[in-house]
């Protein structure tokens, strides 16, 4: 599973930074840097709803610095 | 609405926007043979002569606008139905002249060029070697210095004339930093333009992505900045990046040379610049190892944008000229694909018929303040010495900050005879700095206030702090890769 995090401005503004450390973590704590590659991306087109997170080819999700350890716990280890 | 500061940046703009307008539409053969009838339709003309040597000059700047000679080197070219055969010889006089008693300039004279007929100077051009020292004598101002334009903006002399009296740009001695595209009244020298190709990438597949300098916070008077960002966007590209980041990333990694290069030299420069780096290549050969090796910001930003997009195509948008000689060089081909000017940015943005005014404005911000800064003279120094600071470097930094090229040439100077005192010299060819840059929307006095307010609303405080969300390992920030 790829997981790109845009860090474009509007995303960066509004947090990519935190939501990239908290995902880091969260992969580290679980041990799944084999299943799941975190990368950055540059702008994903979903400028207004930043944080743009985006799992392999699906729709871009809305993620804060606040919502990425549900988002984390559903979408990416809920699916592992 | 867009204020253009004088008709020779409007004719330049006019013929890019069609150009690019046809591009867009994918009928330039069609635009190319219409442009000119279409710009200067006559039958009275617009500014030369007649409508004919107006159209013939804009065939000639349609040919720039789509990558001009490719067997000339140079990124800077004389059109030659543009150029108005100035006058060649420098000193004349004028009606001024009373015919005084006193002759100071005929005693100024030092090769006897000023004789008196009918009770009036006259210069003999043939022994006149261009001194001036008749112009200053003259108590009525009646001596005038009329170097061509062309001459007197080149910072190195590289400015000749022919025997057709056409100016002849000298490509041993030119450094491309497009002063006399700015100062040239006719526009009759011209910088090439890729905005065709860039068009024709914005169709393709690959994402392009564009590459702001520092200095356009200073370009629009008309739009707030963050309408310019999403103007670029609804271009077609993919997103904007500031060049400001690669210039905090320069400013670390160029400290960190500093203090190593400082272990076996007395002096390095800065390497920013690439119309300064030239200058040294140019005229002080024996210098160039002092010349820091570290990339231009323009370079890091996009080496760090292939690192996350590798597929990328990167365009700079800047208000330098010279900045389209440095990509083609060998060592740094193929990372950055193409530059544009503020000029033909507004022109893309007017032949897509996108008014910036109406647009919900985009942020851009990931780069620091010491990064926006670079635009002017003295910003990098400031950059480099805060980096200095923390990094815990122990550095002593004794810098010097050229404003211009003639400033550049004195620092080198001092630094071949080993009487340099400063350690660390800032080069920057056009005197203000990039913000001062010759194809730039704006030339004004509050350009530096507008580059200290850009950098004031940076939301990271500095460079370590913009860069954090990045991995920079692997990327090379040396020439020679």
């Amino acid at each position: 599973m790829v997981i790109q995090v845009c860090i474009g401005s509007a995303c960066h503004l509004k947090g990519s930074y935190e939501v990239i450390q908290k995902l880091k973590g969260k992969i580290a704590e679980g041990a799944l840097e084999d299943q799941v590659l975190l990368k950055s991306s540059f702008c994903l087109g979903q400028c207004a709803q930043a944080v743009s997170v985006k799992i392999d080819d699906e729709p871009v999700y809305s993620v804060s610095p606040d919502t990425v350890d549900e988002f984390f716990a559903v979408s990416i280890k809920g699916r592992l | 609405m867009r204020v253009f500061e004088n008709q020779v940046q409007f004719v330049k703009y006019e013929v890019l926007r069609e150009v690019a307008r046809y591009s867009f539409e994918d009928n330039l053969e069609k635009g190319k043979k219409v442009i000119p009838l279409i710009l200067n339709p006559g039958p009275e003309p617009r500014f030369r002569c007649c409508v004919y040597h107006e159209r013939e000059v804009t065939k000639e700047r349609i040919r720039m606008a789509e990558g001009g000679d490719s067997a000339n080197p140079l990124i800077v070219e004389v059109l030659d139905s543009a150029c108005d055969q100035c006058p060649v010889q420098r000193y004349t006089i004028n009606e001024n002249c009373r015919g005084c008693l006193a002759h100071r300039c005929e005693q100024a004279c030092p090769v006897n060029a000023i004789t008196y007929i009918g009770g009036k100077a006259i210069m003999d051009h043939s022994k006149c070697i261009e001194c001036g020292r008749c112009a200053q004598a003259c108590p009525y101002n009646a001596i005038s210095d009329v170097m061509r334009p062309c001459r007197r903006a080149c910072p190195t002399g590289a400015i000749e004339i022919n025997k057709e009296k056409k100016a002849v740009i000298n490509p041993d001695k030119c450094i491309e930093c497009g002063a006399c595209v700015y100062q040239c009244p006719f526009g009759a020298i011209q910088d090439k333009s890729e905005i065709t190709k860039v068009i024709e990438s914005l169709k393709g597949d690959r994402s392009v992505y564009a590459m702001v300098a520092p200095a356009f916070s200073t370009q629009y008077n008309s739009a707030e900045l963050g309408q310019i960002i999403a103007g670029i966007k609804a271009l077609g590209f993919q997103d904007v990046i500031e060049v400001a980041l690669g210039a905090d990333l320069v400013s670390i990694e160029e400290t960190k040379e500093l203090a190593t290069h400082l272990e076996s030299h007395s002096v390095m420069t800065s390497s920013c610049c690439p119309a300064f780096v030239q200058y040294v290549d140019h005229e002080y050969p024996e210098l160039k190892k002092l010349v820091s090796t570290t990339v231009s910001p323009m370079i890091a930003t996009s080496r760090l944008i292939k690192k996350i997009d590798p597929d990328a195509i990167t365009v700079f948008i800047g208000p330098c000229v010279a900045k389209k000689s440095e990509k083609k060089q060998a060592d740094l081909l193929g990372d950055t694909e193409y530059v544009l000017t503020f000029e033909e940015l507004s022109a893309l943005i007017d032949a897509k018929g996108i008014a910036l005014e109406e647009l919900e404005p985009i942020p851009l911000n990931n780069a620091s303040y010491f990064g926006r800064i670079f635009a002017s003279t003295g910003g990098l120094t400031e950059s480099v010495k805060h980096a200095a600071k923390q990094l815990n470097l122990g550095l002593e930094i004794k810098s010097l900050a050229c404003d211009g090229i003639k400033e550049c040439d004195k620092a080198l100077k001092l630094t071949k005879f080993n009487r340099q005192t400063a350690n660390f010299i800032e080069g920057m060819a056009c005197i203000g700095g990039c913000i001062k840059g010759p194809v730039t929307m704006h030339h004004g006095n509050k350009d530096k206030s507008a580059v200290a307010t850009y950098g004031n609303l940076a939301m990271e405080e500095d460079q370590q702090d913009a860069l954090r969300v990045f991995d920079l390992q692997e990327i090379s920030l040396h020439r020679h890769k």
